[in-house]
């Protein structure tokens, strides 16, 4: 089955719950993409975008240390912390931002947790030279105040976001609003695989890039396609990003890793997938798909020690993956992924960003169980100097 | 009489009488649960003819900082569906027999489960629904639930609306058409858009249903003027400010909407 269907649907999961006033925005937004997606000079423009700026291809690392110290398994890096501003937002940014620009839109918005996909927005807008806004939950802005920094540099506006938790779920909710009131000129440039009908599939299209060149990367590396690949999943951008271009290899297995907090039993994480009780299917944000929630249906606050995957839903295309059984889904929670992180700086020189730290978390888990053949090619989707505040208090804690 | 047929038949008085419906939002637990029954109360006494009962979500993504506000402050509070459904209950045992819808995000619905929330609307007198992020396209089995129950589900358009999307709501809205008179969220604003006579004219060229326009309209002026243009009027905003100095000050701001129509 392909998905997502005419409708946006990928199985039970996707639609488009907004506002009608966004409907024919986002009618419009699905015809142009859908045009600009087999138009060759759209994607060369992109393409050169991303071989002179964004430093693409990024490369696949042998992770030789790690493999020796978990003892199985290879593990390969995919090098998603290489690209220009830190991480794969940028792949969906500069996508966006052009496409804005054929649509001959002026005005951007953006919503960001963390940061990085502001501060990705706030790149591409610059280099591009459009009007860009980002709303950011007034908590996280404390927690990013570098990001905000970098944003502001460049020539962003960010706005803070001070209802509900004041975090990245109630920035999506303001960008929404200000979507609605200025739809006619503005583009929303969303910066996860969820959200309504076009958005998951345009944002797992602009990430496959990093699913595309791993393969082939893969392939000429070592001759043959990994056993397992292995991605973090908050909305789910950068793992859809990379289990793309693996979907139709049956024998490689996906793995996502979601956010365990501290722990499911307590409640406090943002593991979709492994909590019944409380992730429910649901509608958020434009899209139906697993929710926390409490038992009347009010959205859940979540934990996670990284604001990138500290999110209630998960993109449509994951729960399809996942219900269909291509797809399975971990989690690894705060204290593993501070593990991870430490050993990852110091076995192989890089600094990952928490939630990549998450897929390599799992790595630790899985690599001694398999044999000193197989691979494992882990997305390691952004690099962690964002994080190190985070990471500096946690290990005093 | 119950479900859409009393909504169809406010319509057709309102009609009747040259006058476009008053339509009030009120959400219930703002700024207490008891406080907001007597509210919802005050609204039929001061001749509502259709009241909107909002249930209180913790991501309002349609609504302007006044609603976000009060509806947060009721979710503090502990309201839940259950509370809204029991706060209707509680206003018809009361003997107040005007149309009342739920107005609420989709998510807290799916909860509840359609099947007993169409029940519960029969047993107790919950005449409609409006889901502001569920588009006419979207949510099928809802929409098969409340038309088999004979309830009424408004749809609504916006002035961004096409015309495939304004034949979409004239097939589909059951009870009137919940026409948002600018793009944007609620809350109220002081003047009243140039587009709207046109956009009510385009879409009374297919829809049978009667048009009533929301967002944005807070003064008996304002309704005055697009009373005469419309079935119905909508007012949200300016009622629940009026909510945190209580029943009778919605009851006043109420009754003034309600006469500046005739």
């Amino acid at each position: 089955m392909i998905v997502p269907d005419a409708r946006g649907y990928y199985g039970g999961f996707g639609g488009r719950f907004v506002p009608e006033t966004v409907i024919p925005a986002l009618e419009e937004l699905t015809d142009i993409y859908s045009q600009l997606q087999h138009d060759a000079e759209f994607q060369n423009e992109l393409d050169l975008l991303h071989r002179t700026y964004t430093g693409r291809p990024t490369p696949v690392s042998f992770a030789a240390r790690l493999t020796a110290h978990l003892g199985g398994a290879e593990i390969y890096l995919k090098r998603e912390d290489l690209a220009h501003s830190g991480a794969h937002k940028i792949n969906n940014a500069l996508g966006q931002a052009l496409l804005t620009k054929r649509m001959g839109k002026q005005r951007v918005i953006a919503e960001t947790g963390a940061g990085q996909h502001g501060v990705a927005t706030a790149t591409a807008c610059a280099l591009l030279g459009l009007e860009c806004i980002v709303y950011m939950g007034r908590v996280d802005m404390e927690r990013q105040k570098p990001n905000v920094f970098r944003m502001r540099l460049l020539g962003a506006e960010v706005r803070p976001v001070e209802s509900g938790s004041q975090t990245l779920k109630d920035a999506i909710n303001e960008a929404i609003r200000d979507w609605v009131t200025n739809v006619e000129t503005t583009h929303y440039l969303l910066g996860s695989a969820l959200g309504p009908h076009p958005y998951p599939l345009m944002v797992r299209d602009f990430q496959s890039v990093i699913g595309h060149e791993a393969r082939a990367q893969m392939l000429d590396l070592t001759g043959a396609l990994p056993n397992v690949v292995v991605a973090c999943v908050g909305g789910g951008s950068n793992s859809i990003g990379i289990f793309h271009a693996f979907r139709d290899d049956a024998e490689v297995k996906l793995v996502g890793v979601e956010a365990g907090g501290h722990g499911i039993t307590s409640g406090q994480h943002a593991a979709r997938f492994a909590d019944e009780t409380i992730a429910r299917i649901g509608t958020l944000h434009g899209t139906k798909s697993y929710v926390m929630q409490t038992p009347d249906g009010q959205i859940m606050e979540t934990h996670s020690i990284s604001a990138g995957l500290d999110y209630p839903s998960v993109g449509p295309e994951h729960a399809y993956l996942r219900d269909m059984g291509r797809a399975s889904y971990t989690y690894a929670t705060d204290a593993e992924t501070l593990e991870a992180f430490q050993l990852l700086c110091k076995l192989e020189g890089i600094i990952p960003a928490l939630e990549s730290a998450h897929a390599i978390a799992e790595v630790v888990k899985l690599a001694p169980t398999l044999p000193n053949d197989a691979m494992i090619l882990v997305n390691l989707s952004g690099r962690g100097d964002k994080d190190l505040d985070t990471v500096i208090k946690a290990l005093e804690a | 009489m119950h479900g859409l047929n009393s909504i169809q038949a406010v319509f057709e008085q309102a009609k009747a009488a040259n006058r476009a419906a008053f339509i009030p939002y009120y959400p219930v637990g703002y700024p207490d649960y008891t406080t907001s029954v007597d509210i919802l109360q005050a609204l039929a006494e001061a001749g509502s003819d259709i009241i909107e009962v909002g249930v209180p979500f913790s991501d309002p993504l349609a609504d302007g900082p006044t609603i976000q506000a009060a509806t947060q402050q009721a979710l503090e509070k502990g309201t839940t569906p259950h509370h809204c459904i029991e706060a209707i209950a509680e206003v018809r045992r009361r003997g107040i027999e005007t149309p009342m819808v739920l107005m609420g995000y989709l998510n807290p619905f799916i909860a509840y489960g359609f099947n007993q929330l169409a029940i519960e609307s029969q047993q107790i007198g919950i005449d409609g629904f409006i889901v502001p992020d569920m588009p006419a396209d979207e949510g099928e089995s809802f929409q098969a639930v409340l038309e088999k129950a004979d309830l009424a589900l408004p749809h609504f358009l916006a002035p961004t609306s096409s015309p495939s999307r304004i034949r979409l709501a004239a097939q589909k809205a059951r009870g009137y058409i919940y026409l948002v008179s600018v793009t944007g969220v609620t809350g109220a604003r002081t003047t009243v858009p140039d587009h709207l006579r046109k956009n009510i004219a385009e879409i009374r060229t297919v829809a049978q249903q009667p048009i009533a326009v929301g967002f944005g309209i807070s003064t008996p002026k304002q309704a005055a003027s697009i009373g005469e243009i419309a079935d119905g009027i909508i007012v949200g905003s300016a009622l629940v400010k009026a909510g945190a100095e209580g029943p009778q000050a919605v009851y006043q701001l109420a009754h003034r909407l309600r006469h500046a129509l005739d």
